[in-house]
């Protein structure tokens, strides 16, 4: 189907021009230099499938390298039939919609009890997720109106872990692993899943709160096998984490309270 | 500087005494109590380095093992040097080795033993606190030997996480035009109880701050600096819960600027905040002694809150880093307090909003070197916007004669800088401090305008808060969420441990030192007494 093969667009439908912008590391002060910085530029531009291509920019920086602006036709098609959108299974949300979900799904605070378990000692991934700093960019849980965080630090023993997320009546609870000799993080993860479940009983009617965990060497999809409800991966951001939570644990709210919310 | 603002001097001296009567009782908890780490930053300054084998630093063995035996309230220097004189230890590396094995037995000493204690402990923190005088002194000859950059100086951030790449990218950086080098630390170094030790090569984020690799950037710039005939100043962090002894290091290794907010840490670290202001206190004292000038942080209420709506809060707290910070010895010109240029520009008039903001700031601290941020929270990715928007800020800096521009990057929230993105943004501040660096001398607003009201209307929100902060006393106000948006109780948060009230008989042979002024020859130090409020309708 010839709708679904296109080129980028420049100016005319199917022209293919686009623009890149890259760095080599090259020496840009001699004419002989610059010719052959330029002549770099033009081979990568060609490697990248920009034929023509123009370098319109070109600018050394420091002793040893070059900034190069190139304009150039690409010779690739994109074939829509064959883009696939993966889909994850909640959506990403605002922390204003991330908020009003919670609001109007559960109407009251989002509690949250964070910590890292057995003996690691390395805060820095939960805290990258509560503390309102944040990271990449985008503010920890603190930072949203509606959660309500207990971040209980390092080294917390399990039982200690479960009474609190009694006592604190936790809505999730987030646990991080960053230490992994001989999978530890594993078996704390499993141990920790254990004695929630052996303790359900005693969280009443909402049963134990959702399990999180998340580390660097976790792998998401094993998440049932470990016992837990979700596993997050390296390079997590707190706004995936909120948004998770929200879809997770406010009950669907009509659509037209849910959409349209400025961020 | 011209006033162009028109602000009623009555007006600003009330927000001052308002924030000095709200400080006053903050200083007085200060200097009853003290901290594991202010103890820690006393054995630092008498030369104690290195860590056991594990990594944890000596200096936290020591003060763990006489914490143990004795209290700090007496402070960690009458029982560790009574202890050195008593066992005969050559020097205070082998007593903590000896304490980490448990074979020293601590004791608070008392006539006789105490004062040679005292003595000792005198000498070994003169020698210390001589050091940083004498890297002041150097600073000094440094900038006569080369040369002081003219205002605004333009501030750049590295952090590749290891020491030895961030070594040529600084200065690469400074060839490029930068004024300021700052390292970013490591994500999370502010909640570690210790400071790591040696030249580090992984971090997360960021490059750890130790003493080591403060040497190994110090002297790269030294290098840099001769060669561009133009001394080029290193940054880094003076936080969390190791402020003292950051503070410490950084004096002795002759770091420029520091960033060092009152109320950073709590708001946005969750320290806790009698932790802090102790910290901050002794933290700002080794600052002032050392000639490094201050960076606070008041970009960061920017970022979680709306800027239009919080721009009080950002006067708010300058002017309490400003008391706090002259109290602890600061002169104006190390007062380099912080703000930013994060209203949204989709909001009408929001270059006018930054103008008013900035020259609001710049009015009420003639003399202060302020620091002035570029924007973050409204960088989309849209690079080509974002390049625009850096622009903006960069002539918004220049108009109203800002002392230190943090560059911004068109990439900011989508990666650490490219080599490229930061050679862009020297261009833009290139371009626009030499098209329109004086255009300061011309940028007269409208009197009664819409520039001067808005100033004068955040002006006035300042000093409703400072009352409500003053009804409710500082502690308070932090308790019930007033800066930021989250709640910090006095007792709560990390590091409350580590707080110690002082007993009858504390000693700190620093700090005696530092409040004297002992052999330095200090900068204006005038200090901020709560006046009189009467009068203040």
């Amino acid at each position: 189907m010839t709708g679904d093969i296109i080129r980028p667009y420049g100016d005319t439908t199917g022209d293919g021009r686009i623009q890149v912008s890259f760095t080599l590391p090259v020496p840009f002060g001699t004419a002989t230099e610059r010719a052959r910085a330029e002549g770099a530029a033009m081979q990568l531009a060609a490697k990248m499938g920009l034929q023509p291509a123009m370098v319109v920019h070109a600018k050394g920086m420091g002793p040893d390298y070059t900034f190069f602006i190139v304009y150039g036709r690409v010779s690739h098609l994109v074939d829509l039939s064959e883009v696939t959108v993966t889909e994850r299974e909640f959506p990403l949300l605002s922390s204003a919609e991330v908020n009003l979900r919670i609001r109007a799904g559960l109407g009251r605070k989002l509690v949250v009890v964070g910590a890292c378990i057995g003996t690691d000692a390395h805060t820095v991934g939960i805290d990258a997720i509560l503390n309102v700093k944040g990271h990449s960019g985008e503010k920890g849980l603190e930072y949203y109106r509606e959660i309500r965080v207990v971040n209980l630090g390092s080294q917390v023993a399990v039982p200690d872990l479960v009474a609190r997320a009694k006592a604190e009546d936790a809505d999730a609870v987030l646990v991080s692993q960053v230490v992994t000799q001989r999978d530890a993080h594993i078996s704390n993860a499993s141990e920790m899943a254990a004695a929630f479940d052996a303790a359900t009983s005693d969280f009443g009617a909402r049963g134990r709160p959702l399990l999180v965990v998340g580390g660097p060497r976790f792998d998401p999809a094993m998440a049932a096998q470990l016992g837990v409800d979700k596993i997050f991966g390296k390079g997590t951001t707190p706004g995936e984490v909120a948004s998770y939570l929200a879809y997770a644990l406010a009950p669907e709210v009509p659509e037209e309270v849910e959409a349209g919310v400025p961020a | 500087m011209q006033t162009r603002l028109n602000l009623d001097p009555v007006v600003v001296g009330m927000a001052r005494t308002l924030a000095a009567k709200a400080g006053q009782p903050i200083v007085e908890m200060a200097k009853t109590h003290t901290t594991v780490s202010v103890e820690r930053a006393v054995l630092r300054l008498a030369g104690l380095q290195g860590a056991d084998p594990d990594g944890m630093p000596w200096v936290n063995r020591l003060t763990d093992a006489v914490r143990d035996a004795t209290g700090l309230e007496h402070g960690v220097a009458l029982p560790a040097w009574d202890a050195l004189i008593a066992g005969g230890y050559d020097d205070l590396a082998s007593l903590a080795e000896a304490a980490a094995l448990g074979k020293v037995a601590f004791r608070i000493p008392a006539g006789p033993d105490a004062a040679a204690a005292r003595a000792a402990a005198s000498i070994a923190l003169a020698r210390g606190i001589g050091r940083i005088d004498a890297n002041r002194h150097q600073r000094q000859r440094m900038i006569e030997q080369t040369s002081d950059p003219r205002k605004p100086w333009i501030y750049l951030i590295v952090a590749t996480g290891d020491i030895y790449e961030d070594i040529p990218q600084a200065q690469a950086a400074a060839r490029e035009g930068a004024d300021i080098i700052a390292v970013i630390r490591s994500t999370g170094q502010s909640l570690l109880d210790y400071v790591p030790e040696g030249a580090t090569r992984e971090g997360f984020a960021g490059t750890y701050a130790t003493q080591e690799n403060f040497r190994l950037m110090r002297a790269a710039l030294d290098e840099t600096s001769r060669e561009l005939g133009r001394y080029v100043r290193l940054t880094n962090y003076a936080s969390g819960l190791c402020m003292p002894e950051i503070a410490s290091l950084a004096g002795l290794e002759r770091l420029d600027m520091m960033l060092n907010d009152c109320m950073y840490g709590i708001i946005f670290r969750d320290i806790n905040p009698r932790r802090t202001f102790i910290d901050q206190r002794f933290s700002r004292q080794i600052h002032a002694r050392a000639g490094i000038i201050i960076n606070t942080g008041e970009d960061n209420y920017l970022t979680t809150a709306d800027a239009v709506d919080a721009a009080h809060t950002v006067v708010v707290s300058q002017l309490m880093n400003e008391f706090f910070g002259k109290e602890a010895g600061l002169a104006d010109g190390q007062l380099g307090l912080g703000h930013a240029f994060e209203i949204n520009p989709a909001v009408p008039d929001s270059f006018l909003l930054e103008l008013a903001h900035a020259q609001l700031v710049r009015e009420l601290f003639p003399d202060a070197p302020l620091k002035y941020m570029p924007p973050t929270k409204h960088m989309t990715g849209n690079v080509f916007a974002g390049y625009l928007l850096d622009a903006f800020f960069n002539l918004c800096g220049v108009m109203t004669d800002q002392s230190i521009l943090l560059i911004g990057m068109m990439t900011e929230g989508i990666h650490t800088p490219f080599l490229s993105d930061r050679d862009l943004a020297l261009e833009n501040v290139r371009y626009v401090r030499e098209a329109a660096g004086r255009l300061g001398e011309s940028f007269v607003p409208a009197p009664g305008g819409f520039i001067e009201q808005r100033a004068k209307h955040v002006l006035a929100e300042s000093i409703g808060l400072l009352r409500r902060i003053n009804d409710d006393g500082l502690l308070n106000a932090i308790a019930d969420g007033t800066f930021g948006i989250t709640k910090r109780p006095a007792d709560g948060g990390r590091g409350l441990e580590g707080v110690i009230s002082r007993a009858d008989g504390y000693f700190n042979p620093a700090s005696e030192i530092l409040e004297t002024g002992n052999g330095a020859e200090r900068g204006d130090s005038a200090q901020v007494v709560p006046g009189s409020l009467e009068g203040a309708a």
